[in-house]
Parts: C-alpha cells; sequence; structure tokens
C-alpha cells in the first residue's frame, strides 16, 4: 500500500491490524502522531486524513491506502513554522507537549470546519455565522486532552490564529 | 488483536455475498468503534469487508418532501448540513452532542447505528457478560450502574444503547433501507434495535451479512420546531445520563402533534409512544409536561445506582418540551 505523508509518498506492506498510527510511527518513523489511549479517546494521535481531522489510532492502515496525510510536524513549510504552531510558543500553549501535536493539527482542522460554517454543539439553531469565541473552541477542541491541563494557553493560542 | 483478513468489495452485492460465507466476519466503515472493540478483544471477526467507499455519501431531496441519507456520510458532515439543520435541527444537534470532531469525520451514519454498548463490563473481557458471552451473567446488576438502563432491561442485560443520533432518528420516525442475504427491506428505527429480553447478545434485528444502505427521513412539518438536549457527567465529549429528542407542533396554545424519544435510557433508543398520546390535544402547558413525562416513566424499573435518572428525565422531558413551545410563543404562532 502506498501513504502520502506530510508530502512524500511512502510504500509499505502491513499487517491488516496494523492501525494508521502505528503504521506512521512503527513503520515509517514518524514519531508526530503521539500513542496516548489508543482508544479514540484522548487526541494525541490526531491527523488530518484526507484533510480531515481524525483519530489516526482507530483508522485500520489497510483501509486508507493512498491516502494523503498531514501531521502536525508536516504543517510546517521548509522550516517556517505554521501559524498555529507559532501561537503555541507565543502562548505556552504547553507544558509536558505529548499532546501538542495533536492539540495543533486538530486545531488546524476545526478552523478549516469553521471557515466551512460546520455548528457545534455551543453554536446556537440558526445561526449560520460562527462566532469562535471561548466556549466554541472548548467544545471544538473536546476530543483532545491535555493532562498537564494547559487548556487556559491552548484556548488563546488557537483564538490568536483564528483573528487573523 | 486476532489475525484478520481484509477484503473490499466492488459493490454492495458482491460485499454481501462476501459476508454471507463468512460467519465470522463483520463490515467495516469508520471503524471508531469496531476498531476499538477488536482491540478489546470484544469483537474478534476473521474477516473485515470494508463497506466505506460502496454506500452513498450523499444527502438527498426526496420527491415526497424527505431525506435520504447515504449509509456512508459522515457523522460531521450531516451535522453540518444546511438542509438537516433548518428541517431536522434535533438530528443535527444530537449528532453534535454525540462524541468529539476527529470522531464525527471518521463515523458514519450506518455505523453510528450499529455501534454496540459502552457497558464497561460488556467492554472488558475479563468481566461476565450476557451481551458479550451469554449465560455467564451480568456483572452490572451488582456493579457501577450509574450509566445502565432504568426502562426495557432484562434480568440478563441492563445496558444502554449509546448512540445520540439514533434517539433523533427514532423521534423522526426515519426508516434503515437494508440490503441482505434475503433481499431488501426497510425497517423503522424504533424497530431496528431490540430490548434485550433472553438474547442480549443481539443488539438489533439485522441478520448477519445484512447491509445498511441508506436511511430515510420522511416529511414532517413540524420537525422544524425540533430540539435535542442531553444531560452528561461533562460539558463534551462523554455518553447520555438522559437525553431527550423532541419536535412540537403548537396551535393556539395546545399540542396538534409531537415527537418524542429518550436516549441513555434503555437497550434501544425509546420512543416516548405514551407520552406523546397523552400530549396530542393537550394544552402546552408544564402541567401537561410533566404528566405525560411521569406516565412514560411509569413503566422505570431502576437500580439503586441509576435511579436518580427517573426525576432527571422528567425534567429534561419537561425543560425541552418548554424550550420548545416558548419558541412558538416568541414567534407568535
Amino acid at each position: 500500500m502506498t501513504l502520502r505523508v506530510d508530502g512524500t509518498t511512502y510504500t509499505l506492506g502491513v499487517d491488516t491490524r496494523t492501525t494508521l498510527l502505528d503504521a506512521l510511527r512503527e513503520r515509517l518513523g514518524i514519531t508526530s502522531p503521539k500513542k496516548g489511549c489508543d482508544h479514540g479517546q484522548c487526541g494525541a494521535c490526531t491527523i488530518l486524513l484526507d484533510g480531515w481531522r481524525s483519530n489516526s489510532c482507530l483508522a485500520l492502515a489497510v483501509a486508507h491506502d493512498g491516502a494523503e496525510i498531514t501531521t502536525a510536524a508536516g504543517l510546517a513549510v521548509d522550516g517556517t513554522l505554521h501559524p498555529m504552531q507559532e501561537a503555541f510558543v507565543e502562548c505556552d500553549a504547553f507544558q509536558c507537549g505529548y499532546c501538542t501535536p495533536g492539540q495543533i493539527v486538530s486545531a488546524v482542522g476545526m478552523l478549516d470546519e469553521v471557515d466551512s460554517g460546520w455548528p457545534s454543539a455551543v453554536t446556537a439553531a440558526g445561526d449560520v455565522e460562527v462566532v469562535l469565541d471561548e466556549a466554541e473552541i472548548r467544545e471544538r477542541m473536546s476530543g483532545n486532552i491535555c493532562r498537564c491541563a494547559a487548556y487556559a494557553n491552548i484556548v488563546p493560542a488557537i483564538a490568536r490564529v483564528a483573528r487573523r | 488483536m486476532r489475525p484478520l483478513r481484509y477484503a473490499r468489495a466492488q459493490d454492495v452485492p458482491q460485499a454481501v455475498r462476501m459476508l454471507a460465507e463468512a460467519p465470522y466476519g463483520a463490515y467495516l466503515a469508520g471503524g471508531t468503534n469496531l476498531v476499538d472493540l477488536m482491540k478489546l478483544g470484544v469483537a474478534t471477526p476473521e474477516l473485515l469487508v470494508d463497506v466505506r467507499r460502496l454506500t452513498s455519501e450523499r444527502i438527498e431531496d426526496l420527491p415526497d418532501g424527505g431525506i435520504l441519507v447515504g449509509a456512508a456520510v459522515r457523522n460531521s458532515e450531516l451535522a453540518a448540513d444546511p438542509t438537516i439543520r433548518t428541517r431536522y435541527p434535533v438530528l443535527s444537534q444530537a449528532l453534535l452532542a454525540g462524541a468529539s470532531g476527529q470522531l464525527r469525520n471518521l463515523a458514519t451514519t450506518g455505523g453510528n447505528l450499529l455501534q454496540r454498548t459502552r457497558c464497561p463490563y460488556f467492554q472488558n473481557i475479563t468481566t461476565p457478560c450476557n451481551k458479550r458471552v451469554p449465560g455467564t451473567g451480568c456483572s452490572a446488576l451488582d456493579g457501577h450502574q450509574r450509566d445502565l438502563a432504568i426502562l426495557g432491561a432484562s434480568p440478563e442485560c441492563v445496558a444502554t444503547h449509546p448512540s445520540d443520533m439514533a434517539v433523533a432518528l427514532a423521534a423522526l420516525d426515519a426508516v434503515v433501507r437494508t440490503r441482505g442475504p434475503d433481499g431488501d427491506r426497510s425497517i423503522p428505527v424504533t424497530e431496528l434495535h431490540r430490548l434485550p429480553g433472553e438474547e442480549p447478545g443481539r443488539d438489533t434485528v439485522l441478520r448477519h451479512g445484512e447491509l445498511i444502505i441508506d436511511v430515510e427521513l420522511p416529511p414532517l412539518g413540524f420537525a422544524a420546531n425540533s430540539r435535542y438536549r442531553k444531560v452528561r457527567d461533562r460539558a463534551s465529549y462523554a455518553f447520555a445520563l438522559v437525553s431527550v429528542a423532541a419536535a412540537v407542533d403548537v396551535v393556539d396554545g395546545v399540542v396538534r402533534d409531537v415527537r418524542l424519544a429518550l436516549g441513555g435510557v434503555a437497550h434501544k433508543p425509546w420512543r416516548a409512544s405514551r407520552a406523546e398520546d397523552l400530549l396530542r390535544g393537550a394544552p402546552a402547558i408544564e402541567h401537561s409536561f410533566a404528566e405525560a413525562a411521569d406516565a412514560e416513566l411509569a413503566a422505570a424499573r431502576p437500580l439503586p445506582g441509576n435511579a436518580f435518572k427517573v426525576p432527571l428525565a422528567r425534567a429534561v422531558i419537561i425543560r425541552t418540551l418548554l424550550d420548545l413551545t416558548a419558541d412558538l410563543a416568541e414567534d407568535g404562532r
């Protein structure tokens, strides 16, 4: 099977039971997506899978032959940080850093969803335009857990990018 | 995880044939629940037939004013669809109340309906569970009961169905269309899931190899005035303790028609038919809503650890109906 990860195409053979997360980390040495709970509950493994933010720990690799994947590491271009990465550094939006790649790539995917006009559970019924306030950011990012509880700085970091 | 064959079919008929010939096979769509259960050792398929690209990913208008939702439509896309948000807001709100943004992007309409209970004893292969291994007993009866059923349970099983989407679909009289080894059939969502009875291992009436093709939403004008309200142990990304899907049509202060379903309380999405019967023709006031809730919950048989769900369900039913009818009053209708 082939995977295109952060702009590079890889050809590999995998056991049918291998998840995308394990294929990336153990087979291709791409360690930006992290293994936290391995059950889709913590979001540390989040990638953009054909553009959709997804838990790579619950996706079987064989089912995604030919997929286009973006990890947090792939957001930087030629050594220049992505605005979301810059904002996380500027806002000190992490402590241990283990959840950070998942947080960053999830936040980038989340802002795309907002740009598409997608509502969330806290968007008022009938609202066409989403106002990305703190309640919206917290709801939309609830699939990414930070056990250091750096949320107080993660939310402002995402809000900073959203305002640009 | 046990060794596994993976196959991709050319089309639906081939997928149905492949699974019919594999008694220990399963369909794979988004995988968000199935892959998790495989890691836990709860699901042990020998063959996965990937159907993610086989069924429709489209949301289409039907000539009768209803909507057809392809089985492969992602939960996130269905929730964001402008037509669904306008004409069936309860469905969009139910989807957005479930899971996380990442999971909703992977999970499909068909798969959401077929997800399995999150009862901790079902998910833990070291504890007895009649649903997982028939005849071993129910650990929940002497265990952690906060998330378990208060309606329609049996001595064999007190698990709840975890889907929010299915509660909205049950309220909307949605119909699941399937194709199986014995042909096509249409099953109302209210009849898709089973009560546990003596066979808790069977979540639904689907036969082995029967594949969900799409879900039909019948036209229901007053569904534009509908709402999903979910109560859970944290503000986001948790399963329901109790949820309510409701749609109400009020004319001159009287309930002309109503749809009401409960989540988090039973082995299936619980259509509150008894409450609906009492509400039709009743004045749209709190007293009517309370009487209807009491009538529906009279059949509740809670466990010591989830008795709080009975007054909670009553309160959420009343609050949801009040919110819906207050909106009508404000609109001057």
